[in-house]
């Protein structure tokens, strides 16, 4: 054997021994050298890490505020905040993301619709670690169904948001407007700070023009998370400053009224309280499901929505734009009065034709027959087009100019109304930027009756009537009456700008007044029908707005034309005469006669706000008698 | 009993008794009491690396009190039988080895487990680690020591081949270790300084070498890392920044014990296994780390002792190569956590959950212990 104790020598021992000795001082040095990085870790760079840690786990979350409150001027809820719950995808903590979705479809109901919307999303740009929402308003089921395969989905995470919900969306979508998603634009525009917390964001109406009054100013917290980022226990927080809510000058009731007068129909409401320029009433019909477009509209509702022939996104009251036709006969008579071109003793002889010269173009009259003499009252009550066209060529076209923007025609005059348009007030220098050409007196001719060049949105028609029903005071349409908050109105509102239009003679304003009256309740008044049996009295304007213009002498037959080639049906007017309480403009697209199809609407509407409502609302007539004000 | 009353100088008393029972169970009471703190003291640090999952906490009890048994096992056998089995277990080791490389079973693209009909599934590299320096010291105590140049040759050679079929798998680690521990038994048995000074001379200028035709794509990767890890903060270098913040965010004193916010917050990876120091130095502070390195020193005081006392040169290099491999565990771990080498995975000693090497580090004690308490009457 060669082993055991026979080769066991004791240089073999010794030998051993020394380099045991050498290993155990290599391992004191090593052990050393471990214990020295301990050192320097733990105790030196000590501060360095502390700090990584706690940037590590506590996370500064900005809160949200709940947006503002949205009612009607009798309390009523137009917008509010409602919990959804929705289930959400942070991409950065997903780890693989189809292979989760697929999963999540099997745990969820999740249509091609969200999908859709999702893959949308994840390609805009956003900030990291945001999450993205796939789906929303998940029920209990799905809450706890989800709760139960949590952790096997690493970055989904269930949320509770509060979304804003119209509980009258159909009904006042032209006027809120809409809350969205931050698109790209706006993140641009908005302050990153305030908004760190914030998903939605006006995207019109007046969600649009109050978001900062509406939004609140962010709020804070400080939690602890984890490493998967899951929020484990506040630490410190800042609440937010809720968004104030708004109340509108706008009556729920009156609106419904308008859409229902509407109904089936393509048209436009505009309702003001003149004394204090508050919109009662701002309606486009059709209206759509504002809700949709909160948390995001598929491509195919929204496809609907945008290729209906009704065009229901079309805010008709604020954007669409008319030739006025003969409801700008009105203010015209004050511009000839006033401007001395006429008085109104004065009588012309209407032969149912205008000619500028002998043998030139005739100008028809809407009445082939002619009206025979008329004065100006007579001209505003018969809607006598001759009348106008005389006076129109003697005014010329500066003068009409003038008058009309006095009107605030031509510009958006309202203070609050989102997305509003000016309209066209031709002028001169209008005509010789635009098309290089002189005004021809055919020009004033046609701007006379309100056609040609000119277009007005029915805001703008209902302003201008108003100045008439205020016989000259300005008071700027809007739509906020109070804010339930902080702020004042006049914090929010803008500055009013419109001086009073003063007249030479002031008591022209009741002249026209009164030639309005006649239109209403006068024997050969064009709307005499639609002003007959009313225990009040009534002021108002008809009009008709061609949609193609007609050859010089072609027969029109409106039976023989389709239905979406028919003249424009106008009105404009106001109630009670003497003390005016509400001015409404309406236009029903197509809708033929002035007096056949727009009166009436505006008629059911006075007789609603003065009759009907005013008990309950105390600013009709009934009492106005016995000085009752809300 | 007579015989080892004699073989002792200090056989008499009650203390001679006391030795006598432990040597009749063939146990060295000393490294036992030191095996038990460190044990029990690394279940309480992983019960809060696990993040308070006491199952976890009981299947490593288990899997630990399989390993002691192992041991009390292993320490019954004499050494002469690892003598004369040293030559078969190292060609029995190869075939597994080999075998590993082709019919292995494994996860994330390493082969390292060797599933055979009738057996529990086993892993033949961590055998190696026994199995290896056993080879060694059967072959370089067969001479006279020191070892001549050629049997030196032969020595290194045993080591390699094991280990470069253990790279293959591939496996870093346990490679390292293997390699390690044959080694050692090379440098114990009295290996010129002139040659060592000559490998390290060569291993250096082989380092770019290795770099380039060796190393794979991964481990370049880790070593990198290891010299920036801010370069892939959330990559690569995301598990050697969390394991130093939990480190020198612990201070002198920690965090206290189920307080440490790095791993219980799920910022430390791997914190019941791999990175469990992590979670001592950030709970327990520099005190904790100076107890757990002050009580592996004492372990390694004590086998280095029982080493130097042996009666044979295979039992001498056997004992002195074990001891240097779990020194080699503990310099690794804790040099890799604490960012001071590249990551590789070696657990710590005893205390890190799971794996094989608990009951193969065990295996290892129960040798020293054997050679401890089976001594021989020596004609002196």
């Amino acid at each position: 054997m060669p082993w055991g104790e026979f080769k066991d020598t004791a240089a073999e021992r010794r030998l051993f021994q020394r380099r045991t000795v050498v290993m155990l001082v290599f391992v004191i040095l090593m052990l050393g050298g471990l214990l020295g990085r301990m050192y320097q870790l733990q105790v030196v760079e000590h501060d360095i890490y502390t700090t990584i840690s706690d940037k590590n786990r506590v996370q500064v979350q900005s809160v949200p505020p709940p947006r503002g409150l949205i009612y009607d001027r009798n309390g009523k809820l137009l917008a509010e905040n409602r919990p959804v719950f929705s289930v959400t995808l942070v991409p950065e903590r997903v780890d693989g993301m189809d292979e989760t979705l697929s999963r999540l479809g099997g745990i969820l109901d999740i249509s091609a619709q969200d999908l859709e919307r999702f893959h949308r999303r994840l390609q805009e740009p956003r900030r990291p670690f945001q999450e993205i929402p796939l789906r929303y308003d998940l029920t209990e089921q799905e809450i706890a169904r989800l709760a139960v395969h949590r952790h096997e989905l690493p970055g989904v995470e269930v949320e509770a948001e509060l979304v804003r919900y119209y509980p009258h969306s159909e009904l006042t979508a032209h006027v809120l407007g809409y809350v969205g998603r931050i698109n790209r634009e706006e993140l641009q525009r908005i302050d990153p700070v305030n908004y760190a917390g914030t998903n939605y964001i006006g995207k019109s109406g007046v969600e649009r023009f109050y978001e900062d009054t509406l939004h609140g100013r962010v709020g804070y917290q400080h939690v602890e998370t984890n490493a998967r980022g899951r929020t484990l226990r506040v630490l410190e927080r800042e609440n937010p400053v809720p968004g104030e809510d708004l109340e509108l000058h706008l009556d729920l009731r009156l609106q419904q009224r308008a859409h229902e007068l509407l109904d089936g129909r393509r048209g436009a409401v505009i309702a003001i309280e003149p004394k204090t320029g508050g919109i009662l009433a701002l309606a486009s019909v059709p209206g759509f499901d504002t809700n949709k477009f909160v948390t995001g509209i598929s491509v195919d509702d929204y496809r609907a929505l945008s290729q209906s022939k009704d065009k229901p996104l079309f805010n008709r009251a604020l954007r669409g734009q008319y030739p006025p036709g003969s409801v700008l006969k009105p203010m015209l008579a004050i511009a000839a009065l006033d401007s001395g071109v006429t008085t109104r003793d004065r009588t012309i002889w209407d032969p149912g034709y205008f000619q500028l010269k002998e043998g030139g173009r005739r100008y028809r009259d809407w009445k082939r027959s002619g009206h025979g003499w008329v004065d100006l009252k007579d001209a505003i009550a018969e809607s006598c087009d001759v009348y106008f066209y005389e006076t129109a060529v003697e005014m010329g076209v500066d003068t009409m100019s003038g008058y009309l923007s006095s009107f605030g025609y031509g510009e958006d005059a309202a203070l609050d109304v989102s997305g509003a348009l000016s309209g066209l007030l031709p002028s001169r220098e209008w005509k010789r930027a635009m098309r290089n050409e002189p005004w021809y007196p055919g020009d004033s001719v046609n701007l006379g009756i309100g056609q040609g060049f000119m277009l007005a949105t029915p805001l703008q028609m209902a302003t201008a009537t108003a100045l008439i029903a205020n016989r000259g005071t300005w008071i700027e349409p809007r739509l906020l009456r109070d804010v339930i908050g902080d702020d004042s109105v006049e914090d929010v509102l803008p500055d009013e700008t419109h001086e009073p239009l003063k007249l030479k003679n002031p008591d022209d304003w009741e002249y026209v007044v009164e030639s309005m009256a006649e239109v209403m309740h006068g024997t050969k008044g064009t709307a005499r029908r639609a002003g007959s049996d009313a225990p009040y009295r009534m002021a108002g304007k008809t009009g008709t707005a061609q949609v193609f213009s007609l050859a010089e002498d072609e027969e029109y037959d409106a039976e023989e034309i389709r239905e979406r080639l028919r003249d424009h049906a106008l009105f404009v007017g106001f109630a009670p005469v003497e003390d005016p309480q509400i001015v409404v403009s309406v236009i029903v697209e197509n809708g033929g006669s002035g007096s056949g199809t727009a009166a009436p609407v505006a008629r059911a509407l006075f007789d609603a706000w003065l009759l009907e409502f005013s008990e309950s609302s105390g600013s009709g007539l009934v009492s106005q008698a016995t000085g009752g004000l809300d | 009993m007579a015989l080892k009353d004699l073989v002792d100088p200090a056989a008499s008393g009650p203390l001679a008794r006391s030795r006598s029972f432990w040597f009749a169970l063939h146990l060295d009471p000393i490294l036992l009491l030191l095996l038990l703190i460190l044990v029990s003291g690394g279940l309480f640090v992983l019960y809060s690396g696990a993040d308070r999952n006491i199952e976890v906490v009981k299947a490593q009890g288990i899997r630990l009190g399989v390993a002691f048994v192992v041991m009390l096992v292993f320490a019954q056998l004499d050494p002469a039988v690892f003598r004369r089995w040293a030559p078969w277990l190292y060609a029995a080791g190869l075939v597994a080895l080999a075998a590993v490389l082709v019919v292995g079973v494994g996860a994330k693209g390493a082969q390292r487990w060797l599933a055979l009909p009738g057996l529990p599934r086993f892993q033949p590299s961590e055998i190696m680690k026994l199995v290896v320096p056993m080879m060694a010291a059967w072959y370089l105590s067969r001479h006279f020591l020191p070892p001549r140049l050629s049997q030196v040759a032969v020595g290194l050679a045993i080591v390699l081949v094991p280990m470069v079929m253990i790279i293959q798998q591939p496996d870093l680690g346990t490679s390292l270790l293997v390699g390690m521990a044959g080694l050692f038994v090379v440098f114990f048995a009295g290996m010129s300084w002139k040659l060592i000074a000559a490998f390290v001379a060569m291993a250096s200028v082989s380092a770019p070498l290795m770099w380039f035709f060796v190393m794979r794509e991964y481990q370049k990767q880790r070593v990198l890392t290891l010299l920036d890890p801010q370069s892939d903060p959330l990559g690569a270098g995301w598990n050697i920044i969390q394991s130093k913040t939990a480190i020198g965010s612990g201070g002198i004193d920690g965090k206290g014990w189920l307080q440490g916010t790095q791993s219980h917050l799920e910022f430390l990876p791997e914190s019941h296994t791999d990175f469990i120091v992590a979670v001592l130095a950030e709970e327990f502070g520099f005190v904790g780390m100076l107890v757990l390195l002050a009580v592996y020193f004492l372990i390694i005081l004590r086998c280095l002792y029982i080493a130097a006392t042996a009666q044979d040169s295979f039992s001498r290099l056997l004992a002195g190569a074990l001891t240097m491999t779990f020194f080699i565990y503990i310099f690794v771990n804790v040099g890799m956590v604490s960012g001071l080498l590249p990551v590789v995975g070696v657990p710590l000693p005893l205390i890190s959950y799971g794996g094989t090497s608990g009951v193969t580090l065990m295996a290892a004690f129960g040798v020293l212990m054997s050679i401890h308490t089976h001594r021989r009457m020596i004609s002196a």
